[in-house]
């Protein structure tokens, strides 16, 4: 017998910077985002980027921590003594056994979309595995406002790999799916993953296909997380951060909720920077800042 | 005379058959993909234990969140009515009835008629709902029933998020990893939703006597917590999961008298 399908499985990968030398360089920083369902490793010299690794956390956080940092270490000849400064951040950010220090990650997100977006950043929505955070910030990065959900899966990371599984969908194609419908469905009015399991079910056994399903529940989800941004202020531009900024179902039904468009994604396959790394690079930039200070200069 | 009323909750019916005020006959049928066919199959087995037919209720009222589908009715009343009208009429000095079920929880406040004069609920989220245990039961690989004499034997209180049965779940498996007892994991899956249905319960108030009605009162562990969160005895009948088709036959009754 094969070994089960994983639909929830995302890609684990690293990337390094080549063209950027880091010889003879002071200021190497890193930041070490722990999310509940991703963990994400960025290293930073003087305050731009040369690498990074993605990892899915496992049961255990320094673990976690560790492999996402070795991967963001990996082919780019630097070893751990080379870093000045770590910042830990996110959900297992106390566990970030390296770190110098730890930090919430809405301060490093906010920083993070500024660093991949640019200044004219006012509004990030950043959806992790396990929770959504509506973010408001300034020119420079820097958290104004902020509001989070409450601790449940709908729209989360979470919620969209269990529906992976249940619908048999690769995770990575979930989002472009749920747009393959002619005629967007309403959304459904019980967001709950758990009872969705039984009334997906339902409804595809009424008939439904698995688009229109994932359709219906995309769009839910999408409406959940467009009030949140309403609820902070929408100020643009709008960016999208964390994992689920992949997920082009969400990204463009939120807009569409909305009435605005989003700053683009950057082509993370290609030249650009992930989206989902942005926690981890704010935490390598504002590593940069603590190093200094610590120095007396800056 | 006899009346009778339906329960279509999204797990199980629940018929019971009233005869003088005493209940004649009852019968329990998983909802299954056609609740209407499910129905009418418990009132056929609740009317054969009665030794009644269709012809001899004067009444039949149904209640739960299928009550619109539900077949053979004369007519409706909502969960709280139905939650209130049994909790009176079981324990005469009830004044504060928690039902919950499957998929949902409930807290109402009485008079001493069994009137409802305030409510609230937990709906949508299957997390402080009996969704909740039976989830947490698969991820410890436990039957559900097994679960609550298991949780009695805890020797310690550790904690789980009770927010979301996604995340619960995966916090039952970090404490699995942590090689955490199972007793002590199945106390802390009723303690976590013992928090949840208490926080419900204290923004209604605590009316004493509380009584303890649907399909998750039969969980000793979960009483169990709940009488520490609340700080209250609660009263629960026998056959709780019954008491919201016993409410409804009731209040068919008064109905009867009525038409």
């Amino acid at each position: 017998m094969s070994a089960p399908v994983k639909y929830w499985r995302w890609q684990e990968y690293h990337r390094v910077f080549n063209d950027k030398k880091w010889k003879n360089k002071d200021i190497i920083t890193a930041g070490v985002d722990v999310g509940s369902v991703g963990s994400k490793a960025a290293i930073m010299i003087d305050g731009d980027v040369y690498s990074y690794g993605v990892t899915r956390t496992g049961s255990n956080s320094p673990e976690s921590a560790n492999k996402a940092l070795g991967m963001a270490l990996q082919d780019t000849g630097l070893r751990a003594e080379d870093l000045k400064y770590i910042v830990g951040t996110g959900y297992g950010r106390v566990n970030v056994p390296m770190a110098n220090k730890a930090i919430t990650e809405i301060a490093c997100h906010a920083k993070g979309a500024n660093y991949i977006w640019g200044s004219s950043v006012r509004t990030v929505l950043d959806v992790g595995g396990q929770d959504i955070k509506a973010i408001r910030i300034d020119e420079t990065g820097r958290v104004v406002s902020f509001l989070m959900n409450d601790k449940c899966a709908a729209g989360t990371g979470r919620g969209m790999e269990v529906f992976a599984d249940l619908l048999q969908i690769p995770i990575e194609q979930i989002g472009e799916v749920s747009l393959r419908v002619a005629e967007e469905p309403e959304p459904v009015s019980c967001t709950c993953v758990a009872f969705a399991k039984t009334e997906a079910m339902g409804l595809l056994r009424k008939g439904w296909t698995k688009e229109k399903v994932l359709a219906a529940y995309t769009r839910a989800m999408a409406i959940r997380m467009a009030n949140l941004i309403n609820r902070v202020g929408l100020e643009r531009e709008l960016v999208v951060t964390g994992g689920q900024s992949k997920n082009i179902g969400i990204v463009s039904r939120i807009e569409e909720h909305l009435g605005v468009k989003t700053l683009p994604s950057p082509d993370w396959r290609g030249e650009g920077l992930d989206p989902m790394v942005a926690g981890a690079l704010g935490a390598a930039l504002l590593g940069r800042a603590l190093y200094l200070k610590a120095q007396g200069g800056g | 005379m006899a009346t009778a009323g339906i329960d279509l909750g999204t797990q199980t019916v629940k018929v019971v058959v009233l005869r003088n005020g005493e209940v004649a006959g009852r019968a329990k049928v998983f909802s299954g993909f056609d609740p209407v066919k499910s129905a009418e199959e418990a009132m056929a087995i609740a009317l054969k234990e009665a030794k009644l037919t269709r012809e001899d209720l004067k009444h039949v009222t149904a209640t739960g969140s299928g009550m619109d589908q539900a077949p053979l009715k004369d007519s409706t009343i909502s969960m709280m009515g139905a939650d209130a009208k049994a909790g009176v009429r079981l324990f005469p000095k009830a004044h504060t009835i928690i039902d919950i079920g499957a998929e949902e929880a409930r807290a109402v406040k009485c008079d001493d008629k069994g009137i409802m004069i305030d409510f609230v609920v937990n709906e949508r989220c299957a997390a402080g709902a009996g969704a909740f245990i039976e989830a947490m039961a698969r991820a410890l690989e436990l039957k559900i029933e097994d679960m609550g004499p298991l949780s009695l034997k805890a020797e310690r209180a550790s904690t789980i998020n009770a927010s979301c049965v996604i995340f619960g779940e995966s916090d039952v498996v970090t404490l699995i990893h942590r090689q955490e007892s199972k007793p002590e994991i199945a106390r802390a899956v009723f303690d976590a939703m013992a928090d949840r249905v208490s926080s419900m319960v204290r923004r209604l108030g605590i009316n004493p006597d509380v009584v303890l009605i649907g399909g998750v009162a039969k969980d000793v562990g979960f009483v169990a917590s709940l009488k520490r969160k609340l700080g209250v005895d609660l009263s629960i009948p026998d056959n709780p999961e019954f008491a919201g088709a016993f409410g409804a036959a009731v209040v068919a009754a008064g109905r009867a008298k009525e038409a």
